[in-house]
């Protein structure tokens, strides 16, 4: 299996999850991975460590595209409208972004709990994906 | 000592095909006329880049200049994507508070593409813009239906409510002749649009366009010495950045900032970049007259009224249907007809947006003027966090 992007998500024996970074000095956590400064400007750190998110949390909010996306992304033919949620991290604050699979949009609430996988592109490669949690 | 908007001028935004600087040159003359400032008589010019056009695009200060005929005149150019004309008139408004020079000509145009926009060309995975089409296909408005669907779920506005603000605008922008779009639209029209990202239809979401805007801006003193009346102030030009942890999903990110580890900031982004224009023009949005808000989905009208504090968070739909933000309301909103009947022209909106308080506060507009206006507000905000919120006051 090819992933469309190194580093930002893993398949482990408890499912997908997305890879972060968390600061050693003041525990803010990122996606995805940050090399450097620790994002808070108050806090200065600069080791930032790899950590795996929690797969798991609730729609912050959704929607889709009906029509197909340019460049560099690659569409599916025929098209079928692909359907995006960002999602607020359990115990994480932070929300992330991505497709969503076996879910449209009538099916999809504010606050619904989803869960992640991972799902090929119509290319081949596989990213990060969000489904109804089990 | 004060900035003062001498002149401005623009090119009718459409989908013209033409060259940016033609519209940029236009604009700028028509700006340079209004002021009654001879070009060869600016100490400087600032051109509002755009990225889609070319080295020239680029730098469109020295492309502005030799359009209109090398002068000498200092230049600078400057990208910070929709807030690129905040900034160039930020860049103006400081030389001449800095006693570096009495007149400056600020400028921005833009020809777009069809369709939606995307990222410059080329594999390059270390750029979001360019990895949110890549893994996602992720568009501008799908942010913006990110955003809407949120705000419906949250204050329970409704697609209906949306479709009345293109209504608004699109009755504004009837009567601006430098809009593109200038029919009037019902709301069934709006509702019966193909969706495109839900729950926003083609009608929601503002088109990309081109198009061109220019001021004149100089010292107060200068205008003084001209006798010109009445004398527009440029008030406040707030160019912040968020407060970390950013706690809205922004464009292009993959994701918020963390709040779990630090208390988000009292303000979030939007809030933010108002409240900083308020704080350095000494007014509050009691004062506001007339407000410019950067819809660029209906949706988004609504948040920012919120954001800049034109009222409570969840009643700006209540504003709306009452009629507060139609012209002849207490606070009319994209009194222009807004980016629903200009669209984007990226480094030329926030200048129109100052060119739109400005000829409200010389009560110049004509059938869409908002009845004895005091204070102008416009906002707007520039993808990877750039603030861009302007002040213009009597």
């Amino acid at each position: 299996m090819t992933f469309a992007i190194d580093g930002w998500f893993a398949i482990d024996h408890d499912g997908v999850r997305l890879l972060g970074t968390r600061c050693a000095d003041c525990g803010t956590v990122c996606f995805p991975p940050r090399h450097g400064l620790c994002p808070d400007p108050r806090c200065g750190g600069t080791e930032l460590r790899e950590v795996r998110l929690p797969g798991r949390g609730r729609v912050w909010s959704y929607t889709n595209a009906c029509y197909p996306p340019p460049a560099p992304y690659v569409a599916a033919e025929p098209y079928e409208p692909v359907t995006l949620a960002a999602v607020e991290l359990d115990e994480a604050g932070i929300v992330v972004l991505g497709q969503v699979t076996g879910l449209t949009v009538a099916e999809l609430e504010v606050g619904m709990e989803l869960e992640l996988t991972s799902g090929p592109l119509a290319d081949g490669p596989h990213v990060w994906m969000w489904r109804r949690a089990s | 000592m004060s900035v003062v908007v001498l002149g401005t001028g623009m090119h009718p935004w459409g989908k013209w095909g033409r060259p940016f600087v033609e519209y940029g040159v236009a604009a700028a003359r028509a700006a340079l006329s209004d002021a009654g400032v001879a070009w060869t008589d600016v100490d400087f010019l600032v051109g509002a880049d755009t990225i889609r056009n070319g080295y020239p695009g680029f730098v469109a200060g020295a492309t502005y200049a030799q359009a209109l005929g090398w002068s000498g005149a200092r230049i600078a150019s400057c990208y910070a994507a929709c807030a690129s004309g905040a900034q160039a008139v930020d860049i103006a408004r400081t030389r001449i508070l800095a006693g570096l020079c009495e007149v400056a000509l600020v400028v921005g145009a833009d020809s777009t593409p069809k369709g939606f926009f995307t990222p410059v060309g080329g594999d390059r995975p270390d750029d979001p813009d360019w990895l949110r089409f890549r893994l996602l296909g992720a568009t501008n408005p799908a942010y913006f239906g990110l955003y809407a669907r949120r705000r419906m779920a949250v204050h329970g506005s409704t697609p209906a409510d949306f479709a009345a603000v293109k209504v608004k605008n699109a009755r504004a922008g009837s009567l601006n002749p430098m809009a593109r779009y200038r029919r009037p639209v019902t709301a069934d029209e709006v509702l019966a649009s193909p969706m495109v990202a839900d729950p926003l239809r083609l009608m929601d979401i503002c088109a990309t366009s081109d198009g061109g805007a220019a001021v004149v801006l100089a010292s107060e003193e200068y205008a003084r010495r001209r006798g010109t009346t009445p004398l527009v102030r440029l008030a406040a030009v707030a160019t912040v950045t968020p407060s970390f942890p950013s706690t809205v999903l922004e464009l292009p990110n993959f994701a918020t900032d963390s709040w779990a580890a630090a208390p988000p900031p009292e303000r979030p982004f939007r809030a933010a970049i108002a409240h900083a224009a308020y704080e350095e023009a000494g007014v509050g949005p009691e004062d506001v007259s007339l407000a410019e808000v950067y819809d660029l989905s209906t949706a988004l009208e609504l948040d920012w009224m919120e954001d800049a504090s034109l009222c409570p968070p969840g009643e700006a739909d209540k504003l709306l249907r009452g009629g507060e933000t139609a012209i002849g309301g207490r606070v009319p909103v994209n009194p222009s007809g807004g980016l629903a009947s200009f669209g984007e022209a990226v480094p030329a909106q926030a200048i129109a947006q100052l060119c739109e308080l400005t000829t409200q506060l010389r009560d110049r507009a004509g059938p869409r003027q908002v009845l004895r206006p005091r204070v102008g507000l416009a906002v707007n905000q520039g993808l990877f966090g750039h603030g861009s919120a302007l002040i213009a006051t009597l």
